[in-house]
């Protein structure tokens, strides 16, 4: 037994020297170039998504067939990753994780050049595309979204017809009457947390930004207790606390279901969830499948105005990067330029577009009828936001502090909700200290 | 008894005829020798790789993770010493977790019981034996991804569960993962579900190896069932419930998969292996995960060693 022992813990140290050692970045700093001539660029590049659904049903392929028609050397391939965050975690400890990928939190932004290829400077690039901010890193831009979004309140325009309620909510305390209304007027959940699948309580954090319409909310947050009297994050907090507190949410939360949230948002039996525009292609089809009409499907901001006009935040969705270790950089440019400016992705997910001088969606006609201002959040200090939050333990990108809240809501957690914030506040201005400016 | 008698007398009679075997020829040459020293580990060769390769070489390097600051991608990574450690055991709240554990060791308490129970009663001649001992087993051979699924609908309102109290006239209004106690109970019954026919086989084969001669015996003395369960099965099964006690043990201290499935540790049912696993993949910090899943390795040892002195493992002798 003990000669075993020996064998595997010299194994075992052996293993570990390497594992220590075994790092290093040579090709950090390097740039992926956009290619002069389309006809020659060459080469079969990986692209990585966490867009299942469309590899499955031949979306991608067909973006590719198009793509090959400006660059008909290059072959793209995808891969698809079901649990992408943190999947794509483990192989970027390799070289070899795709040479187009989509930059997961995870990395910190200071350690962007190691991993990724520079698209150029944020000088140049900020001129014709949105979001580039969130992924510079020294003057150079690591990343491009395909499509911006914008969070709101995806509901039954059917629904909220039938309780009497016509204009958009414009105080969170309006919108506790307006879901009261529906709860009395009709049959529907007049909110849906979707408590279990976890993911949709963490967009209560892109409220960030719009109770104050202010595009230093970010900043606001690495410099102060984003829980306190009158912060963003803590005006979308008690509004979700209000909800769940005053039975205006589904009875049972803990046993909620994503993917039959959406037919039955869309055929009336749900009236609101709180998500982002990104979702309204997805409960639009899940109306056709259901064979109800998909213009039921309706989309408002945060009931919150500053000087009489909603304000809606505009953030990127996953950044696509170059991986720096590719063998084909210039393909790789070559598929995240066309994918981000010809490819149409953006308006076929109902998007807003990448691009600065593009039009909205029609989806968000009714935003423009309003007024609705957009605005887009100053990222500098969004990597330390990410350090904070991370040393904190708090999680505001993580579902696990709205599922307290929400068990403190609805009695199944002891405490008094202005107890709760002060708690998360405190740990944050902690860790705040000790993670350091 | 000549049961028993028999069979160990086989190995001994070969052992003996092999001892005998080798010294009669002359020492064999070098390389035979040589040879003969090597076969062993040649055979043990692909399973001593793979035990290496994904046992002691991931556990050498969580070993090493801990006592580093890395956050579990980026390249750089620094020595922190001991510093993960002093911040685990500065910190109670890391181990309040804890006492979810403790739902869990109630309900295998229920379980190596109800374990007991069924393979005692199925040790006897029943009737459909086989088909029973089939469905007990079953629920251990489905996937735990599975059993969460599965049991997140049982449990939803208006689900599996209501519906079946329902036709027994029971309309219940609860939410059965609603609540910390209550979703706690829920999930270590699932629990017991899952493991019962684990245990139950484990208690089956050790009553099984039991000669048959000595109910015979007990029976011609008069002794009834219970009589034979307290002095023939309890006692000859008693490494087996050992055994048993242990893993249920460190099965509690180390719940995962079910409730992270189900809940993923929401409404106070995060045991201590879900909140590592958020340590390190939520919030990055794999030092501090890595650190704490050594904790728990030592915890588990250290319960184990307890129980073992408390319950030295005696040899039994029936006969």
């Amino acid at each position: 037994m003990s000669r075993r022992t020996v064998l595997a813990l010299a194994a075992g140290a052996a293993l570990v020297l390497t594992a220590c050692t075994g790092t290093g970045g040579t090709s950090k700093g390097a740039e992926a170039k956009a290619p002069d001539d389309p006809s020659k660029v060459s080469g079969t590049i990986k692209v990585l998504t966490q867009r299942t659904d469309l590899v499955q049903d031949g979306t991608m392929k067909k973006y590719a067939a198009e793509f090959n028609k400006t660059y008909p050397k290059v072959k793209v391939e995808f891969e698809a990753l079901t649990n992408y965050e943190a999947e794509v975690k483990i192989r970027m400890n390799t070289e070899n994780y795709g040479d187009v990928l989509l930059i997961p939190g995870v990395v910190k932004k200071s350690d962007y050049p190691r991993f990724f290829a520079s698209l150029g400077t944020q000088a140049g690039r900020s001129e014709k595309y949105r979001f580039t901010d969130f992924t510079t890193v020294d003057g150079k831009v690591y990343g491009q979204s395909p499509i911006g979004v914008s969070p709101g309140f995806v509901y039954n325009k059917k629904v909220w017809r039938e309780a009497g309620v016509t204009k958009w909510p414009t105080t969170p305390a309006e919108f506790l009457t307006d879901l009261k209304a529906i709860k009395s007027r009709t049959d529907a959940t007049p909110y849906y947390t979707n408590f279990a699948a976890q993911w949709p309580l963490t967009s209560w954090t892109f409220v960030n930004g719009s109770p104050s319409c202010d595009t230093g909310a970010t900043t606001k947050l690495a410099e102060g207790d984003p829980w306190a009297k009158g912060s963003d994050l803590r005006v979308g907090d008690t509004l979700l606390y209000d909800i769940v507190h005053e039975g205006l949410a589904e009875k049972d939360p803990t046993t909620t279901n994503w993917e039959l949230s959406k037919p039955r948002l869309a055929k009336g039996k749900i009236a609101t969830q709180w998500l982002g525009t990104w979702a309204i292609v997805q409960f639009q089809d899940a109306a056709r499948k259901a064979g109800v009409s998909p213009d039921d499907i309706g989309f408002m901001p945060f009931p919150a105005q500053v000087d009489g006009r909603f304000c809606a935040v505009v953030g990127p969705d996953y950044n696509q990067a170059v991986n720096v270790h590719s063998r084909h950089k210039e393909a790789a440019r070559a598929w995240i330029d066309w994918f981000t400016d010809k490819s149409g992705y953006d308006k076929d997910n109902l998007a807003i577009s990448p691009l600065k001088n593009a039009a909205l969606p029609d989806v968000l006609k009714p935003y423009e009828d309003e007024g609705v201002k957009f605005i887009e959040l100053d990222d500098t200090k969004g990597a330390q936001v990410k350090a904070i939050d991370d040393q904190s333990e708090v999680g505001i990108n993580k579902p696990d502090y709205r599922q307290d809240l929400v068990d403190l809501a609805r009695g199944a957690r002891k405490g008094s909700l202005d107890d709760f914030l002060a708690g998360l506040g405190r740990k944050w201005t902690e860790a705040r200290k000790t993670v350091g400016s | 008894m000549t049961d028993t008698t028999h069979k160990s007398a086989v190995p001994k009679a070969t052992s003996e005829r092999v001892k005998t075997a080798v010294p009669t020829p002359a020492p064999a040459p070098r390389r035979a020798r040589v040879w003969r020293g090597l076969t062993p580990w040649l055979f043990l060769l692909a399973p001593l790789a793979f035990l290496i390769t994904f046992t002691y070489a991931p556990i050498a390097n969580m070993l090493a993770y801990s006592f580093t600051d890395w956050d579990g991608v980026s390249p750089e990574l620094h020595y922190t010493g001991v510093g993960n450690y002093t911040e685990l055991f500065t910190r109670p709240d890391l181990f309040e977790v804890f006492w979810v554990s403790g739902y869990y060791l109630a309900a295998s308490v229920v379980q190596i019981i109800a374990a007991l129970y069924f393979a005692t009663v199925l040790s006897f001649d029943v009737r459909f034996r086989n088909f029973f001992k089939g469905l007990l087993f079953f629920p251990y051979l489905i996937n735990g991804v599975a059993i969460g699924f599965v049991f997140l609908y049982f449990f939803q309102d208006g689900g599996t569960l209501d519906s079946v109290l329902a036709l027994f006239g029971h309309h219940s209004d609860h939410a059965w993962l609603g609540t910390p106690v209550s979703a706690n109970i829920s999930l270590a019954g699932v629990s017991v579900w899952r493991y019962l026919g684990l245990n139950f086989v484990l208690f089956l084969g050790a009553i099984q190896s039991i000669p048959g001669e000595l109910y015979e015996a007990a029976e011609l003395d008069g002794a009834n069932r219970w009589h034979q369960f307290r002095h023939i099965i309890a006692p000859g099964i008693k490494p087996v419930l050992t055994l048993t006690v242990i893993l249920s043990v460190s099965g509690s201290l180390s719940a995962f998969d079910i409730p992270y499935i189900m809940t993923g540790g929401a409404t106070g049912t995060e045991t201590f292996v879900i909140q590592t696993v958020k340590l390190a993949f939520q919030f990055n910090k794999t030092g501090l995960a890595s650190a704490a899943a050594v904790v728990l390795l030592l915890i588990i040892l250290l319960v184990t060693w307890i129980q073992r002195r408390l319950v030295p493992d005696e040899k039994v002798d029936l006969v």
